[in-house]
This record gives C-alpha cells, sequence and structure tokens, in this order.
C-alpha cells in the first residue's frame, strides 16, 4: 500500500486533534485530543519506518509514548488539583496568567 | 619572663574583664565592680611587672618590640600585631593603669544604685583595654586602632545615660570630632608611610632622617594631620568644643577619660613622634602655639563659667595646652610628667566635685552651691589638695611639673620665650579660677543643701532631673539611679581620694631639679636620638622658674581671695564693669557658633541642596524617573499580548511551529 495514505490518516487525526485543542474548553479532552496529536505522529513514524526497512521510526515512537505518559500523568494531576480546590474545571475560566 | 609579655598581659586583663562583664551582666550585677577593678589592678601589678623587667635591661637596650601574629606582610606593608615596649609606653601604662584602679574603685562607690551598673563597668574596662593598646601599640596600625577605639569608648561613656538628651548629644559631638582626629591620624600615617615605607615606629624612626629633609613638604603635612588628631583626642583649639559638653557624663568618666586618660592620648602621640617633629620643625611649632592659646583661651573662660564640672573640664584643656606646649617644643620630660601629676590631681578634684554634686542632689552649679567646708570635710582637704596642685603651689606635685615645661621653654629661647611667659600668665589665671571654684564652693554661708548635710542627712531631690535643661526623670535604667554617694559615707569613694590626694602632694618628689630627675633618667633610653631631649636648663635656672611659679601661684590665689572672700560683690562689680568681656567669656569666646557657622551650616546647606537638587531633582527625577517610565511604557505594550486563554497560546504555536515547517519545506524544495 502506498505510504501516502498513512500519511493522510496520520494528519486527518493530528488535525482533530489540533482543532479539539484549540476549540474544547474542557482541559480533560484537551488532554485527549493532546494525545490524539501524539499518535498522530506515531503512525507517521512507524509508517516512514516500514517504508525506509529501519527500526529507528518504531523507537522513536516508543519514546513517545513515554512522553505521553508522562504529559498525560502531569496533567491529570493538574485536574485533579483543580477538582480538589473547587476551582472551574474550564480553560476559558483559568486566564490568570493575563498580563 | 620576658619583658614583652608582661606588655601582652597589660593587655589582656582589661580585654578579659571587658568580655566576662559583657557577657555576664545579667548575674553578675554588684560584683562587676570589683571584677573591673582587679582586671585594672592586675593591669597596673603587668605595668609595674614591666618597669621592672625593663630596668633589668641596660640602657640601650630598653625599646623591646613583640608581634603576636602578622595581619599582612607583603607588597610592602607590614601589618602586625605588635607592641613597644620601652620606657615611654610603660610610663603611660603605669599612669593610666594606675589611676583607672583607682577609678574603678571609686565609680564602685559612686554608681551603685544606678541600673546599668555592668553595662558601666563593661564600658570602662573596654575603654581601659583600648587605651592601654594605644600606648603599648608597636605600629601605625595598632595605633590608630587603639586611637579610634577609646574614641568610640569615650562616646559610649559620655552617652552612659541613654535617655538624657543632652547626654547623647555630647556623646555625638564627642564622637564626630574624635572620627575627625582619626581621620587625621589617618591620613597623617599615609603621608609617612609613603616615604618610609614600614608601619612599624622603629623602622619610620629609623628610616625617617634618611628619606625626609629638614622640615620637607610632605613631613610637615603628615606630622600637622597628626597633630590634627592630638588636637581632637586632647581637645585643643579649635576641635575642643567636644570636652565640656562631654561633662554629662557620670562624674568618674570626667576623672578617667576626661581628665586622667584619654585626652593626654594627643601629649602622648606627640611624644612618640618626636623624631618627626623634630625634623617638621614647622609642625612642632604649630603645635606649641596651640598648645599656648589653648591655655590661654580655657584659662579664661574657666574664671566665669558657673558649672563646677565644666570650670574643671576648662582647666583640663588648659592643663594639656601646658603638656602639648611642652612636647611639641622639645620638653619632653616636662609634658609627660606634667601629664602624670595632673593625672593625680585632676582626677582627685573630678572625684571631689562628684561628692559635691551628689551632696547637691545633682545640681552642678556653682552659683547654687556655698560653705560645705564644714559639711564634707574630706571632700574639702581634697579639693584643698588638688587645688593647690593645680594652681602650683609648693610643694605640691604641680608646682614642680608645670615649672618644668615652663623653665625648658624659657632656657631654650627665641619663639618659646614668648610662649614661657605666656605660660606664666595662664599659670596665674589658673590660680584665680581653681579658687574661685573652692571659695565659692566651700567658704561663705552653707547653702540649704549644706546646712542638711551637716545634720547628718544627704539632700535628695524630691525627683531626678536633669542639672542641664532641668528635664524630670525617672531613676530607671538609661538615668542616674536613685541613690546619691558622697565621700564621706562609701570607703570606696574614699580611698581613691586620699591616695590620689597623698599623690598630688608627693607626687612631684619624683622629678625635683637637681635632687632625684627619676623621670628624666627613666625616659632618657625612649629619647636616645633627640637633639632637643639633651637641653635642660641648668639646676640654678630651674630653681629660680620654680619660685617665680610659686610667687604667680600665690598672687592668683590672693586675687581669688580678695574677690570671692574678702570683698563679697567684687566679682559681681567686676562684671558690670566689662559686661562684653564676661559674655564674650561666659559663651566660651563664640567657638562653638563661629564652628556652626563654618562648617555646620555649610555642611547642613549642602546637604540640603544635594537632597532637593541632585538626589530629588536630577537621580529621583531625570534618571530614576525616565527609566521607569520607558520600561513602563514597554511593558504595557508587551503585557498586552498575554491574554491569559490556554487556546490562544495554543494556536499562536501551531501557527508559529506551522510557518517554521513551512518555511523548511519551501527552503529544502
Amino acid at each position: 500500500m502506498d505510504i501516502g495514505w498513512y500519511l493522510v490518516v496520520s494528519v486527518l487525526i493530528f488535525c482533530i486533534g489540533a482543532a479539539g485543542v484549540l476549540v474544547r474548553p474542557n482541559p480533560m479532552v484537551i488532554l485527549l485530543c493532546l494525545e490524539l496529536m501524539l499518535n498522530a505522529g506515531n503512525l507517521a513514524l512507524v509508517a516512514f519506518s516500514r517504508m525506509w526497512g529501519g527500526d529507528d521510526g518504531q523507537v522513536f515512537a516508543l519514546i513517545v509514548l513515554v512522553v505521553a505518559a508522562c504529559e498525560v500523568t502531569v496533567g491529570l494531576g493538574l485536574i485533579v488539583a483543580l477538582h480538589r480546590r473547587q476551582l472551574p474545571v474550564d480553560v476559558d475560566e483559568l486566564n490568570e496568567l493575563r498580563g | 619572663m620576658k619583658t614583652t609579655t608582661y606588655g601582652w598581659l597589660i593587655l589582656l586583663f582589661p580585654l578579659v574583664g571587658t568580655i566576662l562583664i559583657g557577657f555576664g551582666y545579667r548575674r553578675l550585677g554588684q560584683a562587676s565592680g570589683w571584677i573591673a577593678s582587679l582586671a585594672i589592678a592586675l593591669a597596673f601589678a603587668s605595668a609595674i611587672g614591666a618597669l621592672l623587667s625593663l630596668l633589668g635591661h641596660s640602657e640601650g637596650h630598653r625599646e623591646l618590640t613583640n608581634s603576636l601574629w602578622n595581619y599582612d606582610v607583603s607588597a610592602g606593608v607590614d601589618a602586625r600585631l605588635q607592641v613597644l615596649v620601652d620606657p615611654l609606653s610603660v610610663f603611660m601604662c603605669l599612669v593610666v593603669s594606675g589611676v583607672s584602679t583607682l577609678i574603678h574603685i571609686y565609680s564602685i562607690g559612686y554608681i551603685r544604685s544606678d541600673r546599668g551598673e555592668s553595662r558601666y563597668f563593661a564600658y570602662l574596662n573596654y575603654f581601659v583595654f583600648s587605651m592601654l593598646l594605644l600606648v603599648l601599640a608597636g605600629n601605625f596600625l595598632l595605633l590608630i586602632v587603639g586611637w579610634a577605639f577609646v574614641g568610640a569608648a569615650s562616646y559610649l561613656l559620655i552617652s552612659f545615660w541613654y535617655r538624657r538628651s543632652t547626654a547623647t548629644e555630647a556623646g555625638i559631638k564627642a564622637f564626630v570630632i574624635n572620627v575627625l582626629g582619626d581621620v587625621g591620624l589617618v591620613l597623617g600615617t599615609f603621608f609617612i608611610f609613603r616615604h618610609t615605607h614600614t608601619l612599624s615606629f622603629e623602622g619610620t624612626f629609623a628610616a625617617a632622617p634618611h628619606v625626609f629633609a629638614h622640615n620637607s613638604t610632605d613631613l610637615v603635612a603628615g606630622c600637622l594631620l597628626l597633630l590634627v588628631g592630638a588636637f581632637a583626642k586632647s581637645a585643643q583649639i579649635p576641635l575642643h568644643t567636644w570636652l565640656p559638653d562631654a561633662m554629662e557624663g557620670p562624674t568618674p568618666v570626667s576623672a578617667l577619660i576626661h581628665a586622667a586618660t584619654m585626652v593626654t592620648a594627643g601629649v602622648y602621640l606627640i611624644a612618640r613622634m618626636h623624631p618627626l617633629f623634630e625634623i617638621a620643625t614647622t609642625a612642632a611649632d604649630v603645635g606649641a602655639i596651640v598648645g599656648c592659646l589653648t591655655l590661654l583661651v580655657a584659662a579664661s573662660i574657666a574664671i566665669v563659667q558657673t558649672d563646677l564640672k565644666r570650670v574643671i573640664a576648662y582647666s583640663t584643656m588648659s592643663q594639656i595646652g601646658y603638656m602639648i606646649m611642652g612636647v611639641s617644643s622639645g620638653a619632653y620630660v616636662g609634658g609627660l610628667f606634667h601629664l602624670m601629676t595632673h593625672a593625680f590631681f585632676k582626677a582627685l578634684l573630678f572625684m571631689g566635685a562628684g561628692s559635691i554634686i551628689s551632696a547637691m542632689g545633682g545640681e552642678q552649679s556653682l552659683d547654687r552651691m556655698s560653705g560645705f567646708r564644714k559639711a564634707m570635710p574630706f571632700t574639702f582637704v581634697c579639693f584643698i589638695l588638688g587645688g593647690l596642685a593645680l594652681s602650683g603651689m609648693p610643694p605640691f606635685s604641680g608646682w614642680f611639673s608645670k615649672d618644668d615645661i615652663l623653665g625648658y621653654l624659657l632656657h631654650r629661647g627665641g619663639l618659646f620665650v614668648v610662649l614661657g611667659i605666656l605660660g606664666y600668665a595662664g599659670a596665674l589665671l589658673t590660680g584665680v579660677y581653681t579658687f574661685r571654684m573652692i571659695f565659692r564652693a566651700f567658704f561663705g554661708d552653707p547653702c540649704p543643701e549644706a546646712r542638711e548635710l551637716e545634720q547628718g542627712h544627704l539632700h535628695h531631690a524630691e525627683s531626678g532631673f536633669n542639672p542641664g535643661n532641668g528635664e524630670l526623670e525617672d531613676t530607671d535604667v538609661g538615668f542616674p539611679g536613685p541613690e546619691h554617694n558622697i565621700a564621706e559615707r562609701n570607703w570606696t569613694m574614699i580611698f581613691p581620694m586620699a591616695t590620689l590626694g597623698v599623690l598630688a602632694l608627693i607626687g612631684g618628689a619624683v622629678e625635683i631639679p637637681g635632687v632625684d630627675d627619676l623621670i628624666t633618667k627613666f625616659l632618657r633610653p625612649a629619647f636616645a636620638g633627640s637633639r632637643l631631649f639633651a637641653i635642660e636648663p641648668s639646676t640654678g635656672n630651674a630653681w629660680i622658674g620654680l619660685i617665680v611659679g610659686a610667687l604667680i601661684a600665690i598672687a592668683g590665689i590672693s586675687i581669688a581671695f580678695v574677690i570671692w572672700i574678702r570683698e563679697p560683690g567684687a566679682s559681681a562689680r567686676l562684671e558690670q564693669r566689662a559686661p562684653a568681656l564676661h559674655t564674650f567669656l561666659y559663651n566660651k569666646w563664640y567657638f562653638d557658633e563661629l564652628i556652626d557657622f563654618v562648617v555646620v551650616r555649610p555642611a547642613q546647606l549642602t546637604g540640603r541642596f544635594a537632597q532637593t537638587v541632585l538626589d530629588g531633582g536630577l537621580i529621583a527625577g531625570g534618571v530614576t524617573g525616565s527609566g521607569t517610565g520607558i520600561v513602563r511604557a514597554a511593558s504595557a505594550t508587551v503585557r498586552r499580548a498575554q491574554t491569559g486563554f490556554l487556546r490562544y497560546y495554543a494556536a499562536l504555536m501551531i501557527v508559529g511551529i506551522g510557518a517554521v515547517a513551512l518555511y523548511f519545506l519551501i527552503a529544502s524544495t
């Protein structure tokens, strides 16, 4: 099968993820969308790896999985902390960084 | 034991005393006075040890130095913790520690009821340590350290009653003028060090004749700066105004610091630096002339002052004028001999004054005192002994020492004859003001306080008050204690006064011209290279001088007797006849006003100008104002980029990364 299709799927998933990050207000959903983006990247890596016959891409994909796991831990931790402190779980409300 | 070890011991005991009392003040209480006295007594014993050990050396080997450690000996600087034990420093140590011991014992009785007793004795020990460090220092570095230390100790003790506004102001004044002297001393040291490349006294004095020509500019400048230090410390014109104000401190402090020891540091400095002053003769002449001026000005002021302690303070200034004049002209023995006898009789007079002031319930004005002769017989006798010694009556100690200086001046000739004659004029004034004080305080009808005391009851003011400005005070810490202590009822006060009284009477016997000359013989090794030391009036001339001095003293006392005893009201008539002169003298020649006009006002004006125009206008307005304005405006612009919305940041990031990726894509194809 042509590699192009794999890449099209990857780009589609990435764009869905990016759009989700941009438009959804719920941090939980944003985390999910981030996972989508990361895994879209993984798909592309694995596809390229198969195309070239090397295994660098596979290794890279594994590392991205690890990073994603870490990121989810931190992100979920933040969300739990927000919840515990009775803060709104809505990224639009959390705008204390405004200058 | 090595001779220098005694030198270190002299320093050790007062230091240990300070630390012990300073840290243990909560527990010690009344014991602190005895610990302090013991520490100084041990220092005195060590000084005697040093004396005996020094006499064991042959005459040519009596200048011993010892370094405990080096601070820094490199790059041409030799900064050592070094003492110099020679006849001069041992002489000073004996006088300082001996008189200090007696004054410590006196203080035990005097300060007994004060709440700050331990603090007082810690300060007092610290002062003695500093003074001994000053006289034992073997190089300029340690001399400067000791010099600054005594200034600090003097400040602490003048402001000892720190809730009295007058006392704190006097302390600040003394400290500021003393620091001016410190600066002079440091700068003078630089001038000399630049040429001799060594800080140690031995090296400096050995090198001085080779590197400095006679009256070379740098040396004269250096010596004049040293004189600034000496004048500030010894209260010579025009840096004398702090000394009368320093009488705000407790009376034993006035006796110790402002009569017997610290104010004589300038005399010691000039005597110690004699090899330099003998090359820089211009500077030495300046010292002699200023000393002479001071002795006349101070004596004239002392005649009209009404505050008992201030009269004695001006008398101290005047007597130190004699010493400065003496040592600057080369009468080293005379100057140092007078230093010693003056320490005896002036400390005695202050102790007596403390006793009378206590009997008056803190009042210091001579206008209020009279007729204490019967009420306080012991104090009266001590005052008479001290007063006769101060006026120079034979055979009291002051008679020998003062005329030792004046005889030398007359013998040396030239300018010094004029100074000597003026010195005799000052001696006449000395007799007048001393006995004015005694006649007013002890003779005449007893004042109410004296009458109360005659009936066996010590007068107590209903509440404490400041004798300077009459403000009411309590008796808690920071103010004088509730009890007043007179000598007649305290053996700790009687013992030192009696000892000093005997010394004031017989202290002159150590240097009778043609009989023993002990001080001359003892000090000779310290002044071995001196050109001026050898000049000495013949025994016959010395005795003629002594007889003239005695006649002048009798004349002075007689004048005082006529004015204040035989013809009551004579002094008021004199005041009326020359009101301008009286006002001029009563206002102390307007020196305070002069300094205020010349130094203080311009400094305040400059300060205000700097505050409003330079700091307020230029720095705060121009530099800081425009700087903050620019930063504030710039940050306001940049701040708008920070919205706080997560999606906004995410979108920017995606756009940014997309743009970068696009750029690389386009660039690669």
